[in-house]
Order: structure tokens, then C-alpha cells, then sequence
């Protein structure tokens, strides 16, 4: 039994001008348990603290009421309070006769009544408190990136500043992203690679990041502060610490009619490749579904011109174990497939690209040497129609497209637009959108010059049909202003993709046990509070893999990350919140259910062995809850009919007991 | 009533337990009277012929003794599993209850089971024996010097009637033809208890419920209640209670066994078989089930292993609590 | 005021990180609410049993309203959405055993609509208020 000490509070008048303190106190000393019961005018200043001190020694206190404001306010406070007089912080239990009662109610006789009651039902739960230990883990002091864009590189960098050792892993053979794929960026102009690139020698120069390309995650376990994570590294049957990136491999390969990702298939590479000259690391990957040598056995030119002997045709896949103290995911974007949009010709006519390829077509590096031109006849185009939010904003029941707004659409093709109109000042651009978004810092004034400055035909309707006729694509369209149809004939129609997650997001966040909202993206543990912790403890988003998003907010939120995951690894130990499920592994049976609904993957299950009544020994499946990952919801308790799970602090029979002294 | 005879399932019992693919055998045993069979376990094949029977009172699901069995018994386990049975067998397995390694499945076609209420409603008490016969059934009694001569489908249980499944959905090895999932009308008593008044409903409930004397039979058989410690049991749980107290102890006990199965429950029908107070237990069940049908979509438990069932899943345009009722009140 | 007006007994839930702090907005804005409601603090919404509901009904409870956070917004992320489809299976299975649907109640209040948690409880109140007893659902031995 409890021996339960009683503080109620006056707050001044603020309680005991509708609650009668005298008699709350007075009532509540017959209580089971109490042994002590009082009132003070101010039971949070040093007085009232001090009373409550002196009252557990001298009554020798096991546990302690307090009626007065919020839990909200001060039940911290009191914690302390106990704590500082020998007694388990978690032995406290507040009655909110303040905010729940007094300033609610105005009768005295009805605060006083439902204060009473208020106290009972803290006093009915504090009999069954149990004192609790916050759970304590260590912290690997190294993080994980997944994904070597700009939001991986930048979280990255931000990480590896602060002095901890970092690691990305980039399934591409360089890290660099879709932003090394771009030519210029609004709303400065400046070019893609000069700001980025960098930033990536950055990165490959700095002692304490790692970086694993053309290399992947395929296993996560553990939790915050203790991950362990297999890599794997696929065979780029090129040594990579040998390699120097000479590219006289890539010279002399004679496979060279594979399509280049690197430009999305506007032009080919050979076998042995480098993306571009810039790649980081520098090192030449073979494709083992082009070299002839991996697959008939024959050739072997680039080992015989590789003077370091970098090349190495046995090269095998390789699994890594390596332990994190924090992840961080950045797997970026892809525009969505075009497949479903038939009406725009993009499977028909070359010269119906999307907004990345037009961005190739216009970089310097890109196929043409930043000629714009029609990928069909390398014509110059004359005639230019952006179609707007293809895919995005899309109708839920049409079931092509995304509902979503891709947010960096309108920017880049005001971009394209532009561009186009500062270069080659004889061609035409027309724009198609369904509204112009430009809520950005110097965005909307980037979009007006487009317009005024730049000529830039901005028409409000949507392309119905895109035909492809001679050499010309004829467009249809509507002029929801002047409503009229209208009839282009364009030389090139760029088309402004929606944006989705990385294929890879999926299957990631299962082995992360992240959640994603229905359109895959990672979700964030609070939509305005936690943007970049997701709600697995100790995994964090960067980028475009939590939604759309644009360069500056990438890089801002990827450095927001890297601030959270520096926090995390300053700590040399993890201290837990004690109020964490449990479960009772006698009753428990198994079943997976309270594993269903945890947010966090926090429930896992062993197969244990227990003695029987009869002396015999049978194996069962059991959950156990990792306290340090555990949030404390309380959603598995429900979830499991033999009430074997059950929450510290907030257990099955201290809620029954409060429910039966509130309706005593 | 039955296409399968009881020759052939001990033919095939015999040859996996002789061929040792199994080590015992789940069936049935008589008891007194040819309508009181009892789950048994057989070791030899003297035992089977001594003691198996397979009848149209062969209602009881095996699947729940799998639990207990199977962390007992070194070998394989032979288990019969009419259609309704194997739903529960994919539940459990869902729910990692048993080794599915230990048993050897073999799916058994069922025609509907008896209801002996129904036999004693038409013939009158003091039933001696039950034979045969085709689509008819002969019924001697004590009381009566020629066996009454009864149809078959007279006395269906009412489960058997509103028959779900004649697929079944897990087996090592099926004896006779596999059947269809039917399209029954299961849910039809529930929408006509919903179409009463609230008054009506509490008095009808308050009279079924009131006739339960917590033997915990329906607990007992049901093959989702398979708790190690059950709530009503545990000490330790504050709801522990053995008997009940008073008129809402049985609700309670009800409501909670109900809620604790939904999702879960496959509507075997279990626990109205062996109620002896012949409570239609199975209407609170199958007010969860289409309850959770209408909400949520079409759930089957059971139709596949590793479903996730509709209570530890969501969607974020799910109905709201209150919405429920509007929806009906709408409706009516 | 009339001595012997039937008051009656509300055990609300309300979730530690909306509801619970709305009801304490409640209070710092001053807004009435008939004391006939007690609130019992939880983590979440989702961590309401349906036992408690039945507990609090066989104790004598009149009603019993459990508030969190609104969807989307939940603290852990998914529990309120737990919350809505186990407490719209239990209250229409209690309307199916002829239980006065009014007597159970979901509401999502977040931690700034201490207004709307005062609103709420008020309606609430007279709602059952009007029903009056529960007689359907209550354990005569726990009535003092």
C-alpha cells in the first residue's frame, strides 16, 4: 500500500476562489492510501515545494497528489520535486482542479464537489503507480545518408562540419543527383554545375564523409542511437581505389551504342562509362549488360588500356555491416512516366520531351553542347509550346497523374522559357498552365520578367491533343481567357512532368519502418513542428523524398536535418520517456496485432521458451517492445485481447481505477 | 447427408499414420448418443476404427486444438478440415498460433451440419439414435416405436444454412471435390435486428444475454479466442469475473469477448453451436463482420494468411464514429 | 436553483497532446462547462480501451465522450485513426444492444480549440441530460 501525501493548491484565488481548498483537503485525507493531506496558497513556489519535501520525509511518502493547475504546467515541477526528495519523479499525480475545474466552473459547491472527485481519481491512480527508470542506450556517433543529391550531400556536409563521421550511399555510380543533370536554376540563373559540383569535391575531399556509389541499403536493423545497416555494393568490376578516371577506357570501348542515362537516352555511352566529367567519385563503372567481355568472355580492351590495372572482370557484389547513430533519407525524385499520356504524343514524335530533357538539351554538357535543338532533325526550333502540370494536380478518379502539385514546375519552364527567349530571341514560346505558383523569395518577379521582359506567351488553359504532322506537332488548345480553342503548330513541345518519389522509397521505408502517405512520400513525425524527423526515432528527411520541392528549400531542409541528427549524436546517451508499453510475455500470445498498428516498428517478437505446469517446456512466440524506440501511445494495448500489453504510466488498471473513483 | 464417409477418412488416416507422415490424428469420437460427438485424438489405426465416427454432428472446428496440440506432439498432426475450418486454420496461422509445419491439412468436403435442437423440435426429446439416408435423416426415439423418417435440410444448423464457404482455403490434401465461396444471406437476421427500434433491440438482447450463465463455452470453442491468459480469467486484468453478477456483467462479457474477436473472427458459428442456453452468439460477431464490411470494405478473416485485419488497419478518409449513425438514419 | 436536478455523470478521455490541452485553453479562456464532466488524461486516443468505455458505463457513467487529436494531426502520427474505426464498431455494436447512441461520442478538439472543447461538452451534457439514467448499461452494486 501507498502512502499517499495530498497538496492541494489555492493558486492564489485562481482555485480557491470556486473550489473550497479547505475541504478538498479535508475530504480527500480519508482516501485509501492517504496519509497526508494539506493546502498552501502557492504549491509551485519554493514554500510549496519545500512543504512537499518535508512532508515525504516526515510521513514517509510513497507517493504524492498534487490538485492544481494543468500536468501541462507543472507537473515537471513536481516531478523534480520528489525527485529532489528521494522519491521516484514518476510517484506524482496531478488533479487539474484549475484549468479542469475552478476556471470552468463558477458555483463553489459544483468546483468544490468536482475538485473532490478530480483528486480522488489522481489518488485512485497513484495507489498503483510503480516507480519508473527512463531507459537509457548508447549512441553510435557516425550517421547514414541514403541518397548523394544535393539534399544528401548538403545534410552530408552539414553532419561531417560538426565534426561526425558520415556515410552516403548513392545507387547511381556518382552522387550529385537530378541537380548535376540541370543546366541553370531560377531565380538566380546561376549554372547547376558551378554551385553544385563544388560542393561534391567537397564532399569526396572530406575525411570524414564516406561515400558508398553505385551501392544500396538492403537491410535495417535496430533503433536511434543503434543502427545497423547492410549495404550493399554492387560490382562495378573497376577498382575504385585504383581507378584515377582517366577515361582512356571510355575511349577505347567499342560497345558504344548503349543509351545514356546521364542524358536520359538522348544520346549513347560506351560499356565502361564515367556520367560526366565531373562525376565524384571519378571512377569508371562497368554495365554488365553491355560489356562483352562479362558476357561472352571476349574483348577486354579497357583492362588492356588501363595503365593503373584498375579493371577487374571477377569483381563481386559486397555486403557492408556498418552501425549508425542516425539516418537520414534523401532519395529525391523522378518525373513520372509518360506513358499514360498519350494524348500529348510523347511515344509518337522525339520532339515531344519533358522539362529534364529540355534540360539536357540546353546544357552545355549536355547531347547537343547546349544547342537548342529538335532532338528529331537537330533543327533549331522556332516555335516552342510548355505544356504545364502534366500529371500533377491530376483528378483522383482519373487514375493517371498525381493529385499533388509538383511545386517546382512552374518555376523551371518560366525558367525554360526564358532562357530560350534570351538565347534565341527569333522563336516563339507559348506556355499552357492551369494557375502560375510562384510563392517563393524572388519567384514571382522571376515569372513577371519572363512575361514582360522576355515576351513570353503565358496562355491560362490546358493542351488537349498534341499531333504529330510532317515536321511540325500540331497543338490543340484552349484560351480559358479569351475561351477560345487555339491551334499551334510548334516545333517542340515540352512537357512539365510531375515529380514522384524514388522507386527505391518503398521498399526503404519498410526496412526503416518510416511511413509514407499514399502517394509514397516519406511522411514527417509533425507537419509543422517535426518537418524533418520522420516518426521512427532517429531517421530524418531531407528533400524532395518527403515532397516536392525546389533547390533552396531542398538544401535548407536538408541543413535543418543535419542540425537534427548533430543533436542526436552530441548526446553520449539516449535517455527514453518511461511511459513506454511492456509486454507481459506470460499472457502474451503472439499474435502480431500490437506489432500492426505501432507507428515506430518499436514491438518485435522472440520465440522463448517457458515451463509449463507440468513441468514441461514449451516454445512460444512472445512480443518485446524496444523501450527505446517506443513512443507511448497506447495503441498496441488495445490491440491486444489477453491485456498483455499494458503502458507504464498509463496502465489498464490505473485508467479502470481513475474511471471508477471518477463514477463512485 | 454427408458425400464423405467415415470409412474413407479413416482409410486415408490410417495410411499417413501407418506411412508415419503423421503421428496422430484430430477427429471425431462418439459420446453417448450419435448427435453428442466430441473432438478426440487418435494415436493408432486400432483406435481410429474403434472410435472415429464421422456424422452430420461433426460441427466442431479443429482448428483452435492445433494451439495446444502442436507444441505437444513430435510429428506431424493429421487434421480433417471441413470448408468454415480452414478459414479459422488461415486465421491462426496469421496470427502465428501454430507450427504450420506440424500438421498435415487435409481439407474434407461438408454438406451442413445438424442442429439436434432441430431434431428434438421435430421428433420430440429422448433421442436414441440418428441414422441416414441420403437426403433423410431416421430418428428413433424413446418415445416412438418406428424411427421418424425427417429431411435432412430440415435440420441444418443455422450456420450451415447461411453457409459461407464451400472452398477451402488451406489444405495439404483435399478428399472430394472442391466446392464454391456462396453468396449466403448471413447478414440478414442482423439487418433485421437493425431495423428495430433501440427498445426492441435492448429487449430482445436483454432477454438472450440474460439466459447466459458464463459457462464459457463459446469462449471455449472459439477458435479466435485462443489467449493464453483469457481477460475474464486473469486476476490481475481489474475485469476478471467468473460469473455473472448481474444483467450487465453478461454484456459485458459479450461486448468485450465480441470486440476482442472482431476482425478476427471468421463467423464459424463455433460459439452459437455449443452455447447450451442457445444464444445466437453469432449475431454479435456478424454485426461486427458487417458492420466492418460496410465501413470498410469486404474483409473475409481467414481467406489468406498474413491479412491484415480492418481494427489494425486505416485509411485517413475512414467514417467518422458518429457518421455511423447518420448513415443509418439516413438510410432508414 | 433547483436542489434536486438530475445531474449527469460524464467521464470524458481527452488525449495529452490536443484534446487535454484544449480543455485546459477551456479554462484559461474561462469558458463554462457543466462540472458534470471529468476528464481522464490519456497519451493518445488510441490508448481508450472499449473497456473503459463499458467500465465507466457499469459504474454508473451517463456518457462517455472520448476526444484526440483530429485526423492527420495525431502526435504519434496514426493512433486517432486507430481510434475512429475501433470507436465506430464499438458504439454501433452498443447502438445494436439497444444502447442510447447518444450516450457515446467522438470529437476531435485540437490544443486551440478551447472554444470548441467547451461547445462540445456543453452539447454533449445536455444530450444526455436529456436522456437521463442510464439504466441500460449500469451495474447496480457500484451505485452507492
Amino acid at each position: 500500500m501507498q502512502r499517499v501525501g495530498v497538496f492541494v493548491c489555492w493558486c492564489g484565488s485562481n482555485i480557491a476562489g470556486t473550489v473550497d481548498v479547505e475541504a478538498v483537503s479535508e475530504a480527500l485525507k480519508n482516501e485509501p492510501g492517504v496519509v497526508f493531506s494539506t493546502n498552501y496558497q502557492y504549491m509551485c513556489s519554493q514554500a510549496g515545494q519545500d512543504m512537499i519535501k518535508e512532508a515525504v520525509k516526515e510521513h514517509n511518502l510513497t507517493g504524492i497528489v498534487v490538485c492544481s493547475c494543468s500536468p501541462r504546467m507543472h507537473e515537471a515541477t513536481f516531478r523534480k520535486t520528489a525527485a529532489a526528495a528521494g522519491l521516484n519523479p514518476y510517484m506524482v499525480e496531478i488533479a487539474n482542479i484549475r484549468e479542469q475545474c475552478s476556471w470552468v466552473h463558477k458555483d463553489i459547491l459544483t468546483g468544490t464537489e468536482k475538485a473532490i472527485i478530480l483528486g480522488k481519481a489522481a489518488i485512485a491512480k497513484v495507489n498503483l503507480n510503480a516507480p519508473l527508470t527512463p531507459g537509457e542506450s548508447p549512441v553510435t556517433k557516425r550517421a547514414l545518408v541514403i541518397g548523394g543529391g544535393i539534399a544528401g550531400i548538403q545534410t552530408a556536409l552539414d553532419i561531417a562540419d560538426a565534426g561526425f563521421p558520415v556515410d552516403i550511399v548513392e545507387k547511381k555510380p556518382t552522387i550529385g543527383g537530378k541537380m548535376a543533370q540541370l543546366d541553370k536554376t531560377f531565380p538566380t540563373l546561376d549554372c547547376a554545375a558551378c554551385i553544385l559540383t563544388p560542393k561534391m569535391v567537397d564532399v569526396a575531399q572530406n575525411d570524414k564523409i564516406r561515400i558508398f556509389s553505385y551501392s544500396e541499403v538492403t537491410d535495417v536493423q535496430g533503433f536511434v542511437g543503434n543502427f545497423e545497416v547492410t549495404i550493399k555494393k554492387n560490382a562495378r568490376f573497376v577498382k575504385e581505389d585504383i581507378c584515377t578516371g582517366c577515361g582512356a577506357c571510355v575511349e577505347k570501348c567499342p560497345m558504344k551504342k548503349n543509351p545514356n542515362e546521364f542524358n536520359l537516352g538522348m544520346d549513347n555511352r560506351p560499356a565502361i562509362y564515367i556520367p560526366f566529367a565531373q562525376a565524384v567519385p571519378k571512377v569508371a563503372t562497368i554495365d554488365p549488360n553491355a560489356c562483352t567481355m562479362l558476357k561472352k568472355g571476349k574483348c577486354g580492351l579497357c583492362s588492356k588500356v588501363c595503365t593503373a590495372g584498375a579493371i577487374d572482370y571477377t569483381q563481386k557484389d559486397e555486403y557492408l555491416q556498418e552501425k549508425y547513430g542516425a539516418i537520414v533519407v534523401a532519395t529525391g525524385f523522378n518525373p513520372i512516366s509518360m506513358d499514360k499520356f498519350d494524348e500529348f504524343a510523347y511515344s509518337q514524335s522525339k520532339d515531344v520531351i519533358t522539362s529534364l530533357e529540355f534540360e539536357r538539351l540546353t546544357n552545355a554538357a549536355g547531347p547537343s553542347a547546349g544547342k537548342l535543338i529538335r532532338p528529331s532533325d537537330g533543327k533549331h526550333p522556332h516555335t516552342i509550346v510548355f505544356v504545364q502540370c502534366v500529371g500533377s494536380r491530376c483528378d483522383a478518379c482519373a487514375q493517371k497523374g498525381k493529385e499533388y502539385c509538383s511545386k517546382i514546375c512552374c518555376m523551371y519552364t518560366a525558367k525554360h522559357a526564358m532562357l530560350t527567349r534570351d538565347k534565341y530571341p527569333d522563336t516563339e514560346v507559348y506556355v499552357f498552365y492551369i494557375d502560375v505558383r510562384t510563392p517563393g523569395k524572388n519567384f514571382d518577379e522571376f515569372y513577371r520578367r519572363a512575361v514582360e521582359e522576355y515576351g513570353v506567351k503565358y496562355i491560362k488553359g490546358m493542351v488537349g491533343k498534341v499531333t504529330p504532322e510532317g515536321d511540325k506537332l500540331k497543338v490543340q488548345a484552349s484560351d480559358l481567357i479569351a475561351n477560345k480553342q487555339l491551334h499551334i503548330d510548334a516545333d517542340l513541345v515540352v512537357l512539365a512532368a510531375a515529380i514522384e518519389p524514388d522507386k527505391s522509397a518503398r521498399p526503404l521505408a519498410t526496412m526503416l519502418t518510416a511511413s509514407m502517405d499514399t502517394n509514397d512520400f516519406f511522411t514527417e513525425a509533425h507537419p509543422k513542428l517535426k518537418p524533418v524527423e520522420s516518426p521512427t526515432a532517429g531517421v530524418f528527411l531531407s528533400g524532395a523524398c518527403q515532397g516536392p520541392k525546389d533547390i533552396p528549400e531542398t538544401v535548407s531542409q536538408a541543413g535543418a536535418a543535419a542540425s537534427k541528427v548533430i543533436g542526436l549524436l552530441c548526446k553520449d546517451k539516449l535517455t527514453g520517456n518511461p511511459c513506454v508499453a511492456n509486454s507481459n510475455e506470460l499472457m502474451c500470445n503472439g499474435c502480431s496485432a500490437c506489432a500492426n498498428v505501432c507507428p515506430y516498428g518499436a514491438i518485435s517478437y522472440e520465440d522463448k521458451e517457458f515451463r509449463m505446469p507440468d513441468r514441461t517446456t514449451k516454445v512460444r512466440r512472445v512480443a518485446s517492445v524496444n523501450p527505446a524506440v517506443c513512443q507511448g501511445c497506447g495503441a498496441c494495448t488495445v490491440t491486444c485481447p489477453s491485456g498483455a500489453m499494458d503502458l507504464k504510466g498509463f496502465a489498464n488498471l490505473q485508467i479502470m481505477a481513475e474511471v471508477d473513483a471518477i463514477c463512485k | 447427408m454427408q458425400k464423405i464417409t467415415r470409412e474413407q477418412l479413416i482409410d486415408k488416416a490410417s495410411k499417413l499414420l501407418s506411412n508415419g507422415t503423421v503421428s496422430c490424428v484430430l477427429g471425431w469420437k462418439l459420446g453417448d448418443f450419435d448427435y453428442d460427438v466430441t473432438p478426440a485424438v487418435f494415436n493408432t489405426v486400432e483406435e481410429l476404427n474403434e472410435g472415429f465416427v464421422f456424422n452430420d454432428f461433426c460441427g466442431a472446428n479443429f482448428s483452435k486444438y492445433l494451439v495446444a496440440k502442436t507444441g505437444k506432439v513430435d510429428g506431424k498432426i493429421l487434421v480433417f478440415l471441413k470448408p468454415c475450418d480452414t478459414y479459422s486454420f488461415n486465421q491462426l496461422l496469421t496470427e502465428h498460433r501454430f507450427d504450420r509445419e506440424k500438421v498435415y491439412a487435409v481439407g474434407i468436403p461438408c454438406e451442413g451440419m445438424a442442429d439436434i435442437a432441430k431434431v428434438k423440435a421435430i421428433c420430440g426429446e429422448g433421442v436414441l439414435a440418428i441414422g441416414t439416408d441420403g437426403e433423410k435423416m431416421t430418428v428413433a426415439t424413446l418415445y416412438s416405436d418406428e424411427p421418424a423418417l425427417i429431411d435432412a435440410k430440415d435440420v441444418l444448423a443455422e450456420r450451415c444454412e447461411n453457409c459461407k464457404s464451400k472452398k477451402h482455403v488451406a489444405y495439404d490434401e483435399l478428399l472430394g471435390e472442391e466446392g464454391d465461396v456462396i453468396e449466403s444471406n448471413r447478414f440478414d437476421e442482423v439487418a433485421k435486428l437493425e431495423a428495430m427500434s433501440a427498445d426492441e433491440r435492448f429487449a430482445f438482447w436483454q432477454n438472450e444475454l440474460s439466459r447466459c450463465i458464463r459457462c464459457n463455452a463459446c469462449r471455449d470453442a472459439c477458435p479466435a479466442c485462443t489467449c493464453e491468459k483469457c481477460v475474464f480469467d486473469n486476476p490481475t486484468s481489474g475485469v476478471e469475473n467468473k460469473s455473472p453478477a448481474n444483467s450487465f456483467e453478461e454484456k459485458l462479457f459479450h461486448i468485450i469477448r465480441a470486440y476482442h474477436v472482431a476482425g478476427r473472427c471468421t463467423d464459424c458459428g463455433e460459439c452459437s453451436r455449443v452455447c447450451p442456453q442457445n444464444i445466437p452468439l453469432h449475431l454479435l460477431n456478424r454485426k461486427f463482420i458487417k458492420d466492418m464490411n460496410e465501413f470498410y470494405g469486404e474483409y473475409q478473416a481467414g481467406a489468406e494468411v498474413g491479412m491484415r485485419a480492418p481494427l489494425v488497419d486505416y485509411t485517413t478518409e475512414d467514417l467518422e464514429p458518429g457518421e455511423v449513425f447518420d448513415r443509418r438514419d439516413t438510410d432508414a | 436553483m433547483q436542489v434536486n436536478e438530475y445531474k449527469p455523470l460524464i467521464v470524458a478521455f481527452c488525449c495529452n497532446w490536443c484534446s487535454y490541452a484544449g480543455a485546459d485553453l477551456a479554462g484559461n479562456n474561462r469558458l463554462n462547462y457543466p462540472a458534470d464532466v471529468k476528464i481522464i488524461r490519456v497519451p493518445c486516443s488510441c490508448r481508450v480501451n472499449p473497456m473503459f468505455v463499458l467500465r465507466a458505463f457499469q459504474r454508473g457513467a451517463d456518457g462517455v465522450i472520448i476526444c484526440g487529436c483530429h485526423p492527420g494531426d495525431c502526435h504519434y502520427t496514426s493512433g486517432n485513426y486507430y481510434t475512429r474505426r475501433r470507436m465506430a464498431a464499438l458504439f454501433s455494436m452498443l447502438d445494436y444492444l439497444g444502447i442510447e447512441k447518444e450516450r457515446t461520442r467522438v470529437e476531435w478538439v485540437s490544443a486551440a480549440e478551447g472554444a470548441k472543447f467547451a461547445a462540445t461538452m456543453n452539447d454533449f451534457v445536455e444530450t444526455v441530460t436529456a436522456l437521463g439514467e442510464n439504466k441500460r448499461l449500469e451495474d447496480l452494486r457500484c451505485k452507492k
